[in-house]
């Protein structure tokens, strides 16, 4: 029908130089998530173009070019051992831009170079969706619209092009929050995702080896946030319980296949406490609750040794209210079958430590011991001997719970717990490992209760007739301060700890508490905003009974008032008069009274003629009107200047 | 006419409210101001919809913002595009006539009443090529509007559509408007005629005792368009402040042209003659001859200069035509 695609014009240096920009700054942020080759082979790639630009030589042949793409995917390809998947993907998209920018012959390449940039934008978020990360989308995708501007007006200087860009994202702005908002949410996935989709993420794992690591590397990141509806309970009772490990080969402590189950295994009695948690994605199955858990989390399912999970593996920050007694009793009618299994141990290992159990059955005067007392007397035991807390204990070999009570006697909460539970077992009382988090930090700015990956801890848990499972935590008895307090109270400050644990960094702390409920706020409305938000914010805003079609209308109307409103704003010259039409007819106004007006079809010569005829006497000023707003009206260099003069002289013409 | 043709009038018949031409001047109200996505708009919007269910898919909260950010972009890069083209005012400017074959220009005035400009209009007649005009705010300019001619006579201008993708080249808006406007074609001048008849009394020409360029008579004022070898340059430089002189040449050997539609030979058809006489009037006119027109019923008596030649061809452009 008409022409619309422009004749072939090559893009100019400033234009290119605008792409090459933009291309940079999408890739900077994501140089961390990609290979280092490519990093090299992008960076090289750009500066190049740059060069051949800034020095205006010509582009290096296709071929060429083809070439280097080859070899790029064939490294991406050994790189991740295959082309499909998000990693791949993204490094190949990467690639793909940072040699479009060396094919730049006609718009229509500059814009698959900017869509390309898009893509890699929002690539950007499978690694990271932090506050920072917003803010530079926003600087990226200005720098992305600024340089679409200069392809379609290259007259500009680069401040007026960012200006036009930035209009244009600020109009776009109330738009994107009521999407935001409204738009209905759908929870993903949609359909199966790649197998590397959840790499990177750090938690607790479903073993325990104590003795196979020297030094624990302790990670200040956050492992999940808790609200509580009350008080916060005391320290010592903030046991969030993680996987049970119940089966032991001698070196490592594993968790046990256990029935999963629909309801609580017991009554819950005493007073509960009320919570949410907002479990960062750790790309496992557990659920933390603080022991014991009243109520089960609608997302997930309870076990027969009282660990929650969730029905898959927690791959996305997800939030879960939850109630729990903290004086719940529980196992008072455990079956054999569970007992034994909790006093399973394998043969032939730590001898020493089988003696110990014997040796604590007797009590004084020869008399055998209850289960309590020679649980009791462990702990005794740990208290007196030099038993040492320390994050760099030694490596431990064949008999490690034997070289850790009698030779060593240094470690962290592991090989208390491991060695507790073995002596127990061996002594005939069931017990096992408990492995999860103690404690917390409460932020004072938002109230909100972090728990980090180091208050990770393992304790034990013993069972005695009548009493059922009872919590006992060695690493209490022989470090109270880490129960009571925190890491840093237990550790000398010689032992390397995360710097903003170190109670001289106080100030950096509170900076920190301060960034971190920021970052929530971020990870609770922004991130976190999902289906249930949602509805929840809908109810909250006093509908009744919100779905994906009230939301939809609403949507719809919002958008719809914001077209209007922002057309009515770029229209809003709509009733505005030519000035200088106006001022023609102001003139004509004044003459009505003499039956003067202005006839319409009566053009200015003719209408200055019948003016002079009837105002005699008054040629020049009328004159002067009337070729004024010719000049105005039908003449090439008009300017402001006349306009006022014409506004003046109609001022003071007074018939 | 086949059906696309068809349908194709029909639609610019309506676009434009009425059949062409409209009267000056042309307001482009928001009602006959078109907006469709480009190419790369199409691929902006696919891309959006690729990248929400990405964004959807992998639980990506920030994805969801950037995809409705874009969106958002979308939207007020239609409003600014729209906006880049609406309520312009379109009023017929001139046109300066030209020979049969040289492209016509129509001035055609685009005025801006808004105080912000109009970056990046293209605009178009009929089949011709498009130029871009940037229009500052509260400000007008006149757009040359090449068009191809074939045919002498008054040439209208045909339907004129301006159109704009500023500022980010993914929205399309386009307008149509047909100005009343015409431009004058004259014949184009024969490539091959008959030396100018300057003969004595022969068919081709006659003569006649005019201001030839024989004897010298005296001075009288230049007037521009006149041949410069009559300028009195000796008068001139004597006094550089007055108006130029020209000198008059007289006596029985002045030689006039007198061009004559009868007169040319009978074996040529319509517009052979008329180009012939064109290709005369212009040769004469260059040299500074004055020439007389006679076309059955209209004379011209002999004269020179850049009115009367253009009186003359126009004489000629329209014969037949009334």
């Amino acid at each position: 029908m008409a022409k619309a695609e422009v004749a072939f014009v090559p893009l100019s240096q400033h234009q290119t130089l605008w792409l090459v920009s933009a291309a940079i700054g999408v890739l900077l942020p994501l140089a961390p998530y990609l290979p280092y080759w490519l990093d090299t082979l992008a960076g090289l790639a750009l500066f190049t173009r740059g060069w051949l630009l800034y020095r205006r030589f010509s582009l290096p042949p296709g071929w060429l070019i083809n070439l280097v793409a080859l070899a790029g995917m064939a490294g991406v390809g050994l790189h991740y051992h295959t082309l499909f998947g998000k990693d791949p993907d993204v490094a190949l998209l990467a690639l793909f831009l940072a040699l479009k920018l060396f094919e730049m012959r006609s718009r229509r390449d500059a814009y698959v170079a900017i869509l390309l940039q898009f893509f890699l934008i929002l690539s950007q978020f499978f690694y990271t969706q932090s506050l920072l990360t917003g803010a530079t989308m926003l600087i990226t995708v200005l720098l992305v619209v600024s340089s679409m501007a200069a392809l379609n007006r290259d007259d500009q200087t680069v401040r007026q092009q960012l200006r036009v860009a930035a209009r244009l994202l600020l109009q776009a702005i109330p738009f994107m929050l009521a999407l935001f908002i409204f738009f209905p949410r759908v929870a993903g996935p949609l359909w199966g995702l790649p197998a590397d989709a959840y790499g990177g993420m750090t938690g607790l794992a479903d073993s325990m080896a104590p003795g196979s690591i020297s030094q624990l590397t302790l990670s200040d990141a956050i492992a999940f946030r808790v609200r509580f509806e009350g008080p916060v309970p005391a320290r010592h009772a903030l046991y969030w319980r993680g996987p049970v490990m119940n089966d032991f080969d001698g070196q490592t402590w594993r968790i046990d296949r256990t029935p999963l189950l629909e309801h609580l295994p017991y009554r819950v009695d005493g007073a509960t406490v009320g919570y949410e948690v907002t479990l960062e994605p750790h790309n496992r199955y557990w659920l933390f609750a603080l022991e014991m858990p009243a109520t089960i989390a609608p997302e997930g399912v309870f076990s027969a040794d009282f660990q929650m999970f969730a029905r898959g593996p927690v791959r996305t920050r997800i939030r879960y209210s939850l109630r729990s007694s903290l004086e719940q009793r529980t196992g008072l009618d455990e079956t054999a079958e569970t007992l034994d299994r909790a006093r399973r141990l394998p043969p032939d290992i730590n001898p020493r430590a089988r003696e110990l159990a014997r040796e604590l059955r007797i009590g004084p005067g020869g008399r055998r011991r209850s289960d309590a007392s020679v649980a009791a007397a462990l702990l005794a035991r740990y208290r007196e001997q030099p038993f040492v807390y320390t994050l760099t204990p030694p490596l431990l070999g064949h008999d490690s719970v034997d070289q850790f009570l009698f030779d060593t006697r240094r470690g962290f909460c592991e090989h208390y717990a491991s060695s507790f539970v073995f002596v127990m077992r061996a002594a005939g009382i069931p017990a096992r490992v408990v492995t999860g988090y103690q404690g917390g930090e409460i932020n004072p700015v938002d109230g909100y209760l972090l728990v980090r990956q180091l208050d990770a801890h393992a304790w034990a848990e013993i069972w005695l007739q009548g009493r059922g499972w009872q919590r006992v935590d060695p690493t209490a008895a022989i470090a109270p301060n880490r129960v009571e307090e925190n890491l840093a109270a237990v550790i000398p400050a010689s032992e390397p700890l995360p710097l903003l644990s170190r109670p001289e960094m106080d100030w950096l702390r509170q900076a920190r508490f301060r960034w971190e409920a920021i970052s929530n706020r971020w990870n609770q409305w922004v991130l976190g905003y999902d289906t249930q938000r949602q509805l929840g914010l809908m109810r909250a805003l006093g509908m009744n009974d919100p779905d994906w079609r009230s939301l939809a209308s609403i949507l719809a109307i919002l958008c719809g008032g914001l077209t209007l409103a922002f057309a009515g704003w770029a229209l809003r010259q709509w009733h505005r008069p030519d000035p200088v039409q106006a001022q023609w007819q102001r003139f004509s106004k004044k003459l009505a009274a003499y039956k003067l007006s202005r006839h319409p079809w009566e053009g200015s010569r003719d209408y200055s003629r019948r003016v002079r005829a009837g105002i005699p006497g008054r040629d020049g000023e009328i004159e002067a009107i009337c070729t004024l707003y010719e000049a105005l009206r039908y003449g090439r260099l008009a300017g402001a200047g006349q306009l006022a003069e014409l506004r003046q002289r109609i001022n003071d013409f007074r018939p | 006419m086949s059906l696309r043709e068809r349908l194709r009038q029909r639609f610019f018949i309506w676009a434009l409210r009425g059949r062409p031409p409209e009267p000056s001047p042309v307001l482009l109200t928001q009602r006959r101001v078109y907006v469709l996505p480009t190419r790369p708009g199409l691929a902006f919007g696919i891309s959006l919809i690729i990248m929400l269910i990405g964004a959807i898919n992998y639980s990506l909260s920030l994805g969801h913002g950037l995809v409705f950010l874009l969106a958002g972009l979308g939207i007020s890069t239609i409003l600014a595009t729209f906006r880049n083209l609406v309520h312009l005012r379109i009023e017929p400017g001139h046109a300066e006539p030209v020979f049969a074959g040289d492209p016509a220009l129509f001035g055609l005035i685009l005025r801006n009443t808004r105080d912000t400009g109009r970056p990046q209009l293209r605009v178009w007649a009929g089949d011709g090529p498009p130029i871009v005009v940037d229009i500052p705010g509260n400000d007008s300019i006149e757009a040359l509007l090449p068009v191809d001619t074939r045919r002498r006579g008054w040439l209208s201008l045909p339907r004129v559509t301006l159109e704009t993708v500023y500022p980010l080249g993914l929205i399309r808006t386009w307008a149509y408007a047909a100005p009343a406007q015409r431009c004058l074609i004259y014949p184009a001048p024969a490539a091959e005629a008959p030396p100018l008849p300057t003969g004595n009394g022969d068919q081709q020409g006659r003569l006649r005792q005019n201001k030839g360029n024989d004897d010298f008579i005296g001075l009288r004022n230049h007037q521009a368009g006149e041949s410069l070898q009559h300028v009195a340059w000796k008068a001139a430089a004597r006094q550089p402040d007055a108006p130029l002189l020209a000198k008059q040449f007289g006596g029985e050997s002045a030689l006039s042209l007198y061009f004559d539609w009868d007169a040319l030979p009978p074996d040529l058809d319509v517009e052979q003659r008329l180009s012939i006489l064109v290709r005369w009037i212009c040769d004469a006119h260059r040299a500074g001859m004055a020439w007389g027109l006679r076309m059955p019923p209209l004379q011209l008596e002999p004269d020179s200069g850049d009115a009367h030649f253009h009186r003359s061809l126009k004489i000629l452009a329209l014969h037949g035509q009334s």
